[in-house]
């Protein structure tokens, strides 16, 4: 069973990243946003038996990880949650694709291995790209962004919305639960239980939500959430955008892992 | 797909998330374009109606969806679990344009904070979990059905057969997209069979536990805020288009799944040449030649042709990977270096 309080202390420690001062929060969110946009995109172009090429773009999610100071053991940890279920799905590609398609020394590679081999590190690389995007630039910043790109208004509030009343959730939800905990002598959950129970989360939220909007209404709240930090799209991230989509296409064009490797080994 | 038995023992609607590195840019691009002219469109219809108490209500029943889905509880008989998945719960209780805006934000918010799926399959995600359940399965299946009054059978069977559609329309669209990428060695077949059935169990336990839910909200008399009901009849246009893009990609998949990859049987069919052509002079041609010589698998060419030269080149291959892992580390170390400096 996933820990319910984990996973929120988590969604907390997000925000706390997001809201951190580094020359790499100071940019415009919009050129963070697009810049990992285009990341995905060239990323996930690659074919399936794709792998050398793939590794140099580790670089992105690298460096802003060290620029933006996101702590390693929290990325290593994202990534870790997402990595199982692509490595189920990894595994069958070897079963399936039995065709020999390269040879190390005495070690014939299968297709398979090999389509699987790229999945994951496509996973690792987006996992850990989007992780950092949010690390640096925090929800609100990412939600200002995706407006002024052009999302529709009340969607963007919707998800501010969805994003305080998590918390608020999160703690009736997390008491809840260790009551029934406590009560319950060690029996599960089941599914006659849940439905009173998340109703009852659901009443309660209710009632705190209509408060909240009632002292919201109250202080002026006109349908927007207002930004301190609202930023101008300035040379700097002019600079930035443009660096790393430049960055980005020579990767793809050119395969540096394989001119290294010939210029050492002297094959072709 | 965001914890580890997640798609082992325990069923659940988060099962079915694509993911990034399922995608090609084309399907993925496509089906951010499908999804985006679907919550413009519904943001639009929102934003005319609205009405001050609907929008905390939409807020309010993302939060308890997204919260509810990390709930598990175990199924009699079985030694699993599930958890809620929530998309024909929030149709029924906000109609299907605000229950379309609260699933894709709670998907954008899994996107950001959990990077469940990832930012180019957003756009499938929301397709798949927001509009098929709301646009497809709620005004098709769920509103046709569900005469009578809450707490009797017809309405009952409506949520139950609602849910397992909406389920099955979503994996089914998880195959079609995953297939159409080409980046899995499965079959068409192959997927399809081993998807649909288990989220035959998943939609049945979803059908199931918002049967309860409902059961417990009209016990509890909650007055929520109604949506209007011109809300559901006005989106037929939506729905006949999200169907037609079903259909067809259920067709094209259905050939590409003879072909190794959908894109380039798409590039086939439409410029009458295996792969696009660039002009084997100038700077194109040169790039070309340039990785020609050296890429891995320039298009998978040299299956079956001489043993001793590809030794070499996957030989160097490894070696040049292993190089540009020292080389980013390398980077990265001196980016850190300076940084504790400045």
């Amino acid at each position: 069973m996933v820990n319910l309080g984990d996973r929120f202390r988590d969604l907390g420690r997000m925000d706390a990243l997001g809201s951190q001062e580094s020359t790499l929060h100071r940019l415009d969110p919009r050129a963070k946003v697009l810049v990992t946009a285009a990341f995905a995109l060239v990323v996930s172009s690659f074919g399936r038996y794709e792998v050398s090429g793939l590794l140099p773009f580790a670089l992105f999610p690298v460096s802003l990880a060290i620029l933006g100071e996101v702590p390693w053991g929290y990325l290593l940890k994202r990534i870790g949650l997402a990595l199982p279920f692509m490595l189920v799905l990894g595994a069958l590609n070897p079963v399936l694709d039995r065709e020999v398609l390269l040879h190390v020394g005495p070690l014939a590679i299968t297709g398979g291995w090999l389509s699987s081999f790229s999945m994951v590190l496509k996973l690792v690389l987006t996992v850990a790209s989007a992780v950092v995007l949010v690390a640096t630039t925090g929800v609100d910043g990412v939600c200002q962004a995706l407006e002024r790109l052009g999302l529709p208004q009340v969607f963007v509030v919707q998800i501010g919305f969805l994003h305080r009343y998590t918390f608020v959730l999160a703690e009736e939800a997390v008491r809840m639960l260790r009551a029934r905990e406590l009560r319950s002598n060690g029996h599960g959950l089941t599914h006659r239980e849940f439905g009173p129970l998340a109703g009852h989360l659901l009443l309660r939220t209710w009632d705190r939500a209509q408060r909240i909007h009632q002292a919201m209404l109250a202080r002026g709240f006109d349908g927007n959430f207002h930004m301190l930090r609202r930023s101008s799209f300035g040379p700097r991230d002019l600079l930035f955008l443009f660096a790393w989509c430049a960055i980005f296409l020579l990767l793809r064009i050119v395969n540096f892992p394989m001119l290294m490797g010939s210029l050492v080994s002297g094959g072709g | 797909m965001d914890q580890a038995d997640d798609c082992g023992p325990n069923v659940g609607g988060l099962c079915m998330h694509m993911a990034d590195a399922l995608l090609s840019p084309a399907v993925g691009g496509i089906m951010w374009a499908a999804s985006a002219a679907a919550v413009a469109r519904s943001s639009r219809k929102i934003q005319q109606e609205l009405d001050g108490n609907r929008i905390p209500l939409m807020g309010m029943l993302a939060a308890f969806v997204f919260t509810a889905q990390m709930i598990n509880f175990s199924i009699p008989g079985t030694g699993s679990s599930g958890h809620l998945g929530g998309g024909l719960l929030l149709a029924i209780l906000l109609g299907p344009d605000a229950a379309l805006l609260a699933t894709a934000s709670v998907l954008v918010i899994q996107a950001l904070f959990f990077a469940d799926g990832g930012l180019l399959a957003l756009g499938c995600n929301i397709f798949n979990l927001g509009f098929l359940p709301a646009f497809v399965a709620y005004p098709l299946v769920f509103r046709p059905l569900a005469t009578g009054k809450a707490g009797q059978l017809p309405r009952a069977l409506a949520v139950l057969l609602g849910a397992v559609v909406g389920l099955q329309l979503g994996a089914f669209g998880v195959v079609v997209e995953t297939v159409l990428s080409g980046r899995t060695a499965l079959t068409f077949r192959a997927f399809l069979l081993a998807m649909q059935p288990i989220h035959l169990a998943i939609g049945l336990v979803e059908g199931v536990v918002t049967l309860s839910l409902l059961a417990f909200l009209q016990k509890a008399r909650l007055e929520l805020p109604r949506p209007t009901e011109q809300a559901d009849t006005a989106g037929r246009a939506t729905v006949a288009l999200g169907l037609l893009t079903l259909l067809l990609g259920g067709w094209v998949a259905w050939y590409a799944s003879k072909h190794p990859d959908g894109l380039e049987w798409a590039i086939q069919r439409v410029t009458g040449q295996s792969e696009l052509q660039g002009t084997a002079s100038g700077w194109h041609g040169r790039l070309a030649r340039v990785q020609a010589t050296t890429a891995v698998l320039p298009d998978y060419q040299f299956k079956g042709s001489q043993e001793g030269s590809r030794a070499v080149t996957s030989l160097s291959g490894v070696m040049g990977g292993a190089m540009t892992l020292v080389l980013v580390a390398g980077a990265g170390w001196i980016l850190h270096l300076r940084k504790r400096r400045a």
